[in-house]
C-alpha cells in the first residue's frame, strides 16, 4: 500500500519536471528556430556603416534607405519578385487542379488500366527531378522554350506526390454515391468533376496549393538551368548571384534587405494558415 | 456487394475493410441510399448497362493530362539521360567533342576517379549530421506533443515555430547564414563582444565548421516536419497499451522503450528513407554556403553539386552516367518505402 502510495508521488513529480524539462526544451529550440530570423530582420533596418560595426539587437531606422538602395540597385529585385510569383502561382493551380483530375480518375472510375496506373504514379513518386534533369535541359532546348516560364510551370501537371495527397483525402470524403446521384440527374462527366468534386476538396487543394507554391518560389536547381536573361530571373537565382559577386563590395544592409524581402511573404502566409498546413503535413504523410 | 467491393478496391487491403464498414452503414441508414450504392457498385464493376462502360472511359480521359505530361517532362528526359550516359561528349575549349559511342567509359572514368566516392561521402557526412538531431528530438517532441498526461501549454505556438524553418527558401536561408556566420558577421561579432574569441573565427575555411552548419541548417529545416509526422504516428497508438502499462507500473521512459518505439518501426523507416533520398539530393544549402565550390578542399561538395558542375560545363556523358548512378541508388531506397507502403497507408489513415 504504502509501496504504490510512494510510487504515485514519484510519479507525479517526474511528471512535473518532465513538464519543466519539456518546456525548457521547446523554448531552446524555439530560439534557435527563429533568432535567425530575427536577426536578419533587425540586420535589414540598419545601414552598412552601422552593420560593420558590430551586432546589436535593437532595430535601426534604416529600413526605407536599404529597400530604396536595394530596389534602385543593379540586381532586378522587383522582376525577380513578379517572376517568383508568377512561376509559383501558376504552377500551384495546375497542379493542384490537375492532381485533382487525376485522383479522380483512378477514385470515379473503374477501367483496365487503373491498378497499373496507380501503382505507377507511387513507384515513380520518389524520382527526384535532379536525376532527369540533363534530359530536361536537353529537351527544353530542342523544344526552344528554354529561358521562358514554361518548362518552370507546366511539368507541375505531373505531381504524383499532389495526386497521391488528393487521392487519399478523395477516399475519406468523396463517396461515389454523390457522384452517381448527380449523374442520374444528367450532369456530364466533366461537369461533374467541375462542379461536385472539385468543390468538394476544397481544404486539401488548399493545402496543397500552399504546398505547391511554396517549394516552387523557394526552387533553386531546375530555374538555375532554365532561365538565363537578367529579367526572367526568380528570386533563388538573384540570391545566388548576391552570393557569387564580390562579397565586401555589396552593402551588407541591402544583402540583408534583399533575403527578408524573398522569405517574408512565405513567413506571412504561413503565419496566417499555419494551422491548415501544420495539420496537412501529418495528412499527406510524404513531404520530403 | 462485398465482392463487386473487391473487385473494385484491389490495390490496398485495408481500403477494403473500410469501405466495407461504410456500406454496412449505408445499409443501415436508407433504402434509398442503398438504391444508390448498388447502382455505384454495379457501375463501378463496369458489369452494368452500356452507358456504365461509356462513362468509365472517362477515367482514360481524365488521366491524359497527366500522363502527356508526364511523358513528355519527366520519360522523356529520364530516356535521353540514359542514353547521354554512354556517349562521350563535352565541351573542349570551344570546341564540342562527341557524341560518340563510349559504351561503359563513362561509369568507368566516374568511379575510377575517385571524386564521386568523396563526394558521397560527403554528402554522407552532412546528411547524418543533420538526421541524428533530427530523429532525437523528433521522437522527444512527438512523445512530448502526443502524451496527453503531460498537458503542454502553447503546444500549437511551439508546432508552428518548429515547423516554420521547412518553408524558408533554403537559398535564402544558405545566405542567411553565410553572412551571419562570415568573417565580420554578427556571430563572431557576439562571441568577440562576449570575449570568447579574440579574433575572428572563420567558419568557411574549415571543413569541420562548414560540414557542421549545413547539417545544423538540415536539422533546423526538417525536424519539425519529421516531429508533426512522428507525433501522427504515437497519437495513433492505442491509448489502452499504455493504461495497461501504467497499470503494471511501467515509467514513462520505459513506456516510449517498449511500447512506442516498436510500434512506431515501420513509421520511423519511412522517414528514415525518405530523409537518406532527400539528403542524397542535398544541393541549395552548401551550393549557396560555399558559392558551388564546395570549399575548403571540396570537403562539402555533394553529388548533387557535382552532377549542377557537370551539367553548367555540358559534359553531358558524365552528368548522365551520374544521374543514372543516383536515380539506381534513390531507386532501390523508394523500393524499400514501396514494400511497406501497406503500413504507410496504414500510417497516413490513423494521422487523420
Amino acid at each position: 500500500m504504502g509501496n504504490s502510495k510512494n510510487q504515485q508521488l514519484d510519479e507525479g513529480m517526474s511528471l512535473g519536471a518532465r513538464r519543466v524539462l519539456a518546456n525548457v526544451v521547446l523554448i531552446i529550440l524555439s530560439f534557435l528556430c527563429l533568432c535567425w530570423f530575427y536577426v536578419l530582420f533587425v540586420n535589414a533596418t540598419r545601414s552598412n556603416g552601422e552593420l560593420t560595426a558590430g551586432f546589436s539587437p535593437i532595430p535601426s531606422t534604416h529600413l526605407f534607405e536599404n529597400w530604396n538602395n536595394l530596389i534602385h540597385g543593379t540586381q532586378p529585385v522587383l522582376f525577380g519578385m513578379l517572376n517568383s510569383i508568377i512561376v509559383a502561382g501558376l504552377s500551384a493551380f495546375l497542379c493542384t487542379y490537375f492532381s485533382t483530375m487525376t485522383a479522380y480518375a483512378i477514385h470515379a472510375y473503374d477501367f483496365k488500366l487503373k491498378k497499373p496506373m496507380f501503382t505507377f504514379i507511387l513507384m515513380v513518386m520518389m524520382i527526384p527531378t535532379q536525376v532527369t534533369a540533363l534530359g530536361f535541359v536537353q529537351l527544353i532546348n530542342k523544344m526552344k522554350i528554354d529561358d521562358t516560364f514554361i518548362p518552370l510551370i507546366v511539368p507541375s501537371i505531373a505531381a504524383p506526390v499532389t495526386f497521391f495527397y488528393m487521392k487519399q483525402y478523395m477516399d475519406s470524403t468523396l463517396s461515389l454515391s454523390l457522384i452517381e446521384a448527380a449523374r442520374i440527374d444528367g450532369a456530364g462527366e466533366f461537369r461533374i468533376f467541375n462542379t461536385i468534386a472539385f468543390p468538394l476538396m476544397k481544404p486539401a487543394i488548399a493545402v496543397q496549393a500552399i504546398f505547391t507554391f511554396v517549394a516552387s518560389w523557394n526552387n533553386y536547381f531546375v530555374p538555375a538551368l532554365v532561365l538565363h536573361s537578367d529579367k526572367k530571373k526568380t528570386l533563388p537565382i538573384l540570391i545566388a548571384q548576391l552570393r557569387s559577386a564580390d562579397f565586401l563590395k555589396f552593402d551588407m544592409g541591402q544583402v540583408y534587405c534583399m533575403i527578408a524581402f524573398s522569405i517574408l511573404p512565405v513567413i506571412v502566409v504561413y503565419l496566417i494558415l499555419s494551422k491548415y498546413i501544420v495539420g496537412g503535413v501529418s495528412l499527406g504523410g510524404v513531404k520530403e | 456487394m462485398c465482392r463487386g467491393n473487391r473487385s473494385q478496391q484491389p490495390v490496398i487491403s485495408e481500403e477494403n475493410i473500410k469501405e466495407k464498414e461504410e456500406s454496412v452503414l449505408s445499409n443501415q441508414s436508407s433504402e434509398v441510399s442503398q438504391a444508390r450504392m448498388e447502382a455505384t457498385y454495379n457501375s463501378a464493376n463496369g458489369r452494368g448497362n452500356k452507358n456504365v462502360v461509356k462513362y468509365n472511359r472517362w477515367g482514360y480521359f481524365f488521366l491524359i493530362p497527366f500522363i502527356v505530361v508526364y511523358i513528355i517532362f519527366q520519360l522523356i528526359p529520364l530516356v535521353s539521360t540514359v542514353y547521354n550516359s554512354f556517349y562521350e561528349n563535352y565541351m573542349s575549349g570551344l570546341k564540342q567533342i562527341g557524341p560518340n559511342f563510349v559504351g561503359i567509359e563513362n561509369y568507368k572514368q566516374l568511379f575510377v576517379s575517385g571524386d564521386i566516392w568523396i563526394y558521397f561521402k560527403n554528402t554522407m557526412i552532412m546528411w547524418i549530421l543533420g538526421f541524428l538531431p533530427q530523429i532525437f528530438f523528433s521522437l522527444l517532441l512527438g512523445s512530448w506533443f502526443s502524451d496527453n498526461r503531460l498537458k503542454l501549454r502553447a503546444a500549437g505556438f511551439f508546432k508552428t515555430v518548429i515547423y516554420l524553418p521547412n518553408l524558408i527558401m533554403a537559398s535564402a536561408f544558405s545566405m542567411l547564414f553565410f553572412t551571419l556566420f562570415a568573417d565580420s558577421g554578427p556571430v563572431n561579432s557576439i562571441l568577440m563582444q562576449m570575449g570568447i574569441l579574440s579574433e575572428p573565427f572563420s567558419f568557411m575555411s574549415n571543413a569541420t565548421s562548414v560540414r557542421s552548419l549545413v547539417g545544423f541548417m538540415n536539422f533546423i529545416m526538417w525536424f519539425g516536419n519529421t516531429t508533426i509526422l512522428l507525433m501522427a504516428g504515437m497519437l495513433g497508438i492505442d491509448p489502452g497499451l499504455f493504461e495497461a502499462a501504467e497499470i503494471d507500473g511501467c515509467t514513462s521512459t520505459q513506456k516510449f522503450f517498449l511500447i512506442t518505439l516498436p510500434i512506431l518501426k515501420p513509421i520511423l523507416l519511412f522517414v528514415l528513407v525518405t530523409s537518406l533520398i532527400g539528403g542524397l539530393q542535398m544541393f541549395d544549402v552548401p551550393q549557396i554556403l560555399t558559392n558551388g565550390t564546395g570549399d575548403p578542399m571540396r570537403s562539402s561538395m555533394t553529388l548533387i553539386m557535382y552532377l549542377n558542375k557537370h551539367l553548367f560545363s555540358k559534359n553531358y556523358g558524365m552528368a548522365g552516367a551520374l544521374s543514372v548512378l543516383l536515380f539506381i541508388i534513390t531507386g532501390i531506397l523508394s523500393l524499400i518505402i514501396f514494400n511497406f507502403s501497406g503500413n504507410k497507408e496504414a500510417i497516413n489513415r490513423k494521422a487523420r
